[in-house]
Order: C-alpha cells, then sequence, then structure tokens
C-alpha cells in the first residue's frame, strides 16, 4: 500500500536534490582576517563576498583604524584589539587608517 | 723637500679623519638614547599643544603625536631592559633637547591660530630632521636586529607623521 513506484522515488530525489544541491544554494558566510602589524595591512583574503566578515587583527603598537572611503565601514583598532565588519556590498573597497591616512588597504568583494 | 712631510701630515689627517668618523658612529646605547629622546620631546610638544591649541585638527594630530610616540617608546624601553642595554646619553640627544626646549619656550608665548601654525610648521621640520637621522645614521649603524626592526617602524611612523603634519599645515594656510 505505501510501495512507491521507483519513477515516483527517483523524482522525488531528483527534486530533492534540485531544491538542496543546486548551484545557486546561498554559500555560508565566512570569516577572514587581516593582520595589522609595523603601521600596514596585511594582505586582504582572496574569496570574500558580500555577507562575510573581515576581522581586522592589530598587533602593532599603535591604535589604527579600518576607514572605508566609502562609508561601508569604520572600525576602531586599539593597540592588541580586533575588530570586525560585515561586507554588506559587492565590489572593489579601499579603505585606510584614520590616523596614519598613508595606511592603505583594498577589499575586492564579489557580489 | 718638504714634500714628505706635507705626505705624511696629509696621511695623519686622513688618519685623523677615519678615527673621527669611526668614534662618531652612535653604538646601540646611544642609538636607543638617540630614538627614545626624540619621541619624548614630539610627546612634550603635543601636550603643549594639548594645553593651548583650541582647534579640533590640532588637537587630534596632537593627541595622534603623544599617544603614538608613548607607544613606540614604552616598546623601547622593553627592549633595552630586555637587551640590558642602558641608554646612553650623547651629544645628538643633547642637541635635540636643547632645540626642543627652544621651541617650546618660542611657542608657548603664542597663541590661537598663531600658535597652531608655529606648532604645526615645526612639526614638519622636526620629522623631517628625526626621519633623516633615522634613514642616514641611525637604522644603518644599528647592531642589534630588534632595535633596528623598532627604529623601522618608527621610521615608518614618523614619515606618516610628517605627512600628516604637511596635509594639516597646508590647512591651516
Amino acid at each position: 500500500m505505501f510501495r512507491f513506484s521507483r519513477g515516483l522515488v527517483a523524482a522525488l530525489a531528483l527534486g530533492a536534490c534540485l531544491a538542496g544541491c543546486a548551484p545557486s544554494k546561498p554559500r555560508a558566510p565566512q570569516t577572514f582576517q587581516i593582520v595589522v602589524d609595523k603601521m600596514a595591512f596585511g594582505p586582504a583574503p582572496v574569496d570574500l563576498h558580500v555577507g562575510d566578515t573581515v576581522q581586522w587583527v592589530n598587533r602593532d603598537m599603535f591604535q589604527h583604524s579600518a576607514t572605508s572611503k566609502t562609508g561601508d565601514f569604520d572600525v576602531e583598532l586599539p593597540p592588541g584589539v580586533t575588530g570586525s565588519a560585515v561586507m554588506k556590498q559587492g565590489g572593489t573597497i579601499l579603505y585606510n587608517c584614520r590616523y596614519h591616512p598613508d595606511m592603505k588597504g583594498q577589499l575586492s568583494v564579489t557580489p | 723637500m718638504y714634500r714628505p712631510l706635507i705626505a705624511a701630515a696629509a696621511s695623519v689627517m686622513l688618519v685623523a679623519t677615519a678615527a673621527y668618523a669611526q668614534s662618531a658612529k652612535p653604538n646601540d646605547a646611544q642609538i636607543a638614547h638617540i630614538a627614545y629622546t626624540a619621541g619624548n620631546l614630539d610627546v612634550a610638544a603635543g601636550k603643549q599643544a594639548l594645553a593651548k591649541s583650541k582647534n579640533a585638527d590640532v588637537r587630534a594630530f596632537a593627541q595622534e603625536m603623544v599617544r603614538d610616540h608613548t607607544a613606540v617608546n614604552e616598546k623601547a624601553l622593553a627592549l633595552v631592559k630586555q637587551l640590558h642595554v642602558t641608554p646612553q646619553d650623547n651629544p645628538t640627544s643633547q642637541a635635540l633637547t636643547k632645540q626642543a626646549n627652544a621651541t617650546l619656550a618660542r611657542l608657548s608665548k603664542l597663541s590661537g591660530a598663531a600658535y597652531d601654525k608655529a606648532y604645526v610648521d615645526n612639526e614638519v621640520a622636526y620629522h623631517k630632521t628625526v626621519n633623516g637621522a633615522l634613514r642616514t645614521v641611525l637604522i644603518p649603524d644599528a647592531q642589534n636586529a630588534q632595535l633596528k626592526s623598532l627604529l623601522q617602524t618608527g621610521l615608518t611612523l614618523f614619515t606618516e607623521h610628517q605627512t600628516h603634519a604637511e596635509q594639516l599645515d597646508a590647512k591651516l594656510k
């Protein structure tokens, strides 16, 4: 009575996979770290997407900030502190340190 | 007849010059003292600015000078302690101190926009001088690798401060 035809099982399995395994499934948000030391931002993460979090780990003895030129984020980084921001929009984001404007960084965020 | 004498005199002078150059090279204890003194003098200038200036940009700059130079000097003190080096006073430190004290005295008589301009002008000049000394003498002559590395960070910091001071100076004109 409860036996399904093979065809129905296959169709259900395919349907489940289409819903669950399709390539359009959103990637789980990830967290990337950028080390700040000796008056410089470390290298930018390579696979950064909207919704991901960037953490700046300030290992320097100085107070810094990660301040985006477009106002996307403005993270205060006292010495020894880690601060973070969630990437809200795609594209290239230029940022620098508010206190040491020649300290520059760049993020490439996939939409 | 006089040729050998002249030649001898010339060679004595050469040796003397070489010996002078040798002795004029600062050792690590002197280099640490110069770097620490240079930072401390800028902290003192920043504190004077915080007591006298009402300009928000000038105050933010002065706060940055006090904060950054205090931080690097704390590292320097920890490093010399770790290396068992006692910073040694020397003519360069003394000349820097003498000049900075004269500047503090001169600036103390000014107020308002005149003070702000004079303070920032001096910060540009001061950072230029210290950067030059770090680049050409202190970093190349430092023997200890950790001291050299700290001085290099100091040079990046001072260069950044010089840029900041120049930007601020242009704004005050």
